[in-house]
């Protein structure tokens, strides 16, 4: 992590699930099915506790036992001022920058109940490698964003297909809850995530925020420390 | 001992508590209760219980989990001991939890059930209110359910571990203007404190200040703007917070 982001994305580490419109469409016929009954009708949000930041060219430990590691392609959005009930029209004001996430989670077939065994292991959310200033970002909804494993692409979308636009997403967030200067906005993932297993080096580039590189290795044998 | 943090004259303290809950700073001086802005007295992640209790999982007409329903809280949704909460415009139903928060004093991984409480700094209050028009099947309960602004009061204090020797055999008690609304027992868990810390620490780490929140009994009911609603657990510590409407809320909070 770069010093800038290192001293500014300090806060909490909000995400934001099925922000992706195909993501989105290729569930909706099961989301009119019982758990669900309806599609969402709000940003779906989860927290990436402390316990799970990670940094650029760090590793990423599998769990192993059988289960699915896959890497989480997502734009980070570091707010730079505390926002309470802004409104679209002035949520930009608020970001200090942007930056590259790779919100790693165990597969999830549900979204029923919050995924903390999933998401919220050790060193699941790397950040970085550093934090490009919003007057750099013409427009962070035109951005390219791509997932490399093993210098093969693996996923690629935009951030043209958002289902809510960062605007929109600080507007009705901030309509219940601050987002603190510090917290990071983790705009979602696209579709279509795939596995990943111990030594596999995995990389999100976003075009104009760089590239984030890490490495998958397995859980060391034995009890833990 | 309990140990709290409050805001004096513009400066956060960390302090014990003592008699009458008057509070003790560092250099000495002794403050009245009501002298002193109470806040939340640890400030990590929250882990909260959902459907921990059989009696309020029958309650809500669900079945007992098998495994524990946990959703997380963050920082700014806490606020202290004797501040306010607001209930937002336009909602049918907002009510209070009483529950027994576990505080974790040091990093935990792979932790035995038998060896649980020795990672922790104790135990507190919290009163884990919950909007429940915004429920949604998604993440359930989502944030905008549980973790709206100053919504969940923690507190007043941390007390020790060694000053509850059974945290299994706690009652826990809601009134809502001197009113006693909801009455339980700790002994009536689904996954007690050990079992929580275990299953937690199993694939990650919990970290100190961090917090379990266990749940809540039957006993539920709507609270309006206006209300004092006092949250206890025996031994532990008894939590007021007072209901205000949106308005009043984000107009003081201008104000401040």
């Amino acid at each position: 992590m770069s010093r800038a982001l290192h001293d500014v994305a300090t806060g909490t580490l909000f995400g934001v699930a099925l922000n992706y419109q195909g993501l989105l469409k290729q569930r909706l016929a099961e989301f009119e099915q019982p758990p669900y009954q309806k599609p969402p009708l709000k940003p779906v949000l989860f927290i990436k506790t402390p316990n799970t930041r990670n940094q650029h060219d760090a590793e990423v430990v599998h769990p192993g036992h059988g289960e699915t590691l896959q890497p989480g392609p997502a734009l980070g959005v570091v707010m730079g001022k505390s926002a309470s009930r802004v409104s679209a029209a002035e949520a930009l004001d608020y970001v200090a920058g942007y930056t590259v996430v790779n919100e790693f989670s165990l597969s999830e077939d549900s979204y029923y109940r919050p995924a903390v065994k999933a998401k919220c292991r050790d060193g699941f959310c790397a950040i970085g490698p550093e934090l490009v200033p919003s007057a750099q970002v013409a427009d962070p909804h035109g951005l390219a964003i791509t997932l490399y494993v093993n210098g093969e692409v693996r996923q690629q979308n935009s951030t043209a297909n958002f289902v809510r636009n960062i605007p929109q997403l600080i507007a009705e967030i901030s309509e219940f809850m601050t987002l603190h200067a510090g917290d990071v906005l983790i705009t979602g993932t696209p579709e279509g995530r795939v596995d990943v297993l111990p030594g596999d080096r995995v990389e999100v580039a976003i075009s104009g925020l760089g590239r984030l590189v890490n490495t998958i290795v397995a859980e060391e044998t034995g009890a833990g420390s | 001992m309990k140990h709290a943090r409050i805001r004096f004259a513009g400066q956060d303290h960390a302090v014990t508590v003592e008699a009458h809950n008057a509070v003790r700073l560092a250099d000495g001086r002794l403050l009245t209760e009501d002298q002193v802005q109470w806040l939340p007295p640890a400030t990590g992640s929250m882990f909260a219980l959902g459907l921990n209790y059989a009696d309020h999982a029958a309650e809500l007409a669900f079945k007992p989990p098998t495994e524990p329903l946990v959703f997380i809280k963050s920082p700014g949704t806490y606020t202290g001991h004797n501040q306010t909460t607001w209930r937002p415009d336009n909602v049918a139903y907002m009510h209070y939890e009483c529950e027994l928060v576990a505080v974790i004093g040091k990093a935990a991984r792979n932790v035995k059930r038998e060896d649980a409480l020795g990672y922790l700094a104790g135990y507190t209050v919290c009163n884990d209110y919950a909007i429940r028009d915004y429920l949604e099947n998604y993440y359930r309960p989502n944030l905008r359910v549980k973790n709206r602004d100053a919504t969940t009061p923690v507190g007043p204090w941390i007390v020790d571990v060694a000053d509850v020797p059974d945290p299994s055999n706690l009652k826990l008690r809601t009134w809502i203007n001197g009113e006693l609304r909801q009455e339980g027992s700790t002994q009536d868990m689904i996954f007690d404190i050990p079992y929580l810390i275990e299953y937690l620490s199993s694939f990650m780490t919990l970290q100190p200040g961090d917090m379990i929140a266990t749940g809540t009994p039957e006993g539920l009911a709507d609270v309006v703007p206006g209300d004092e609603v006092v949250v206890e657990v025996e031994g532990v510590g008894r939590l007021v917070n007072r209901i205000v409407s949106e308005a009043e809320f984000f107009a003081s909070r201008k104000e401040a």
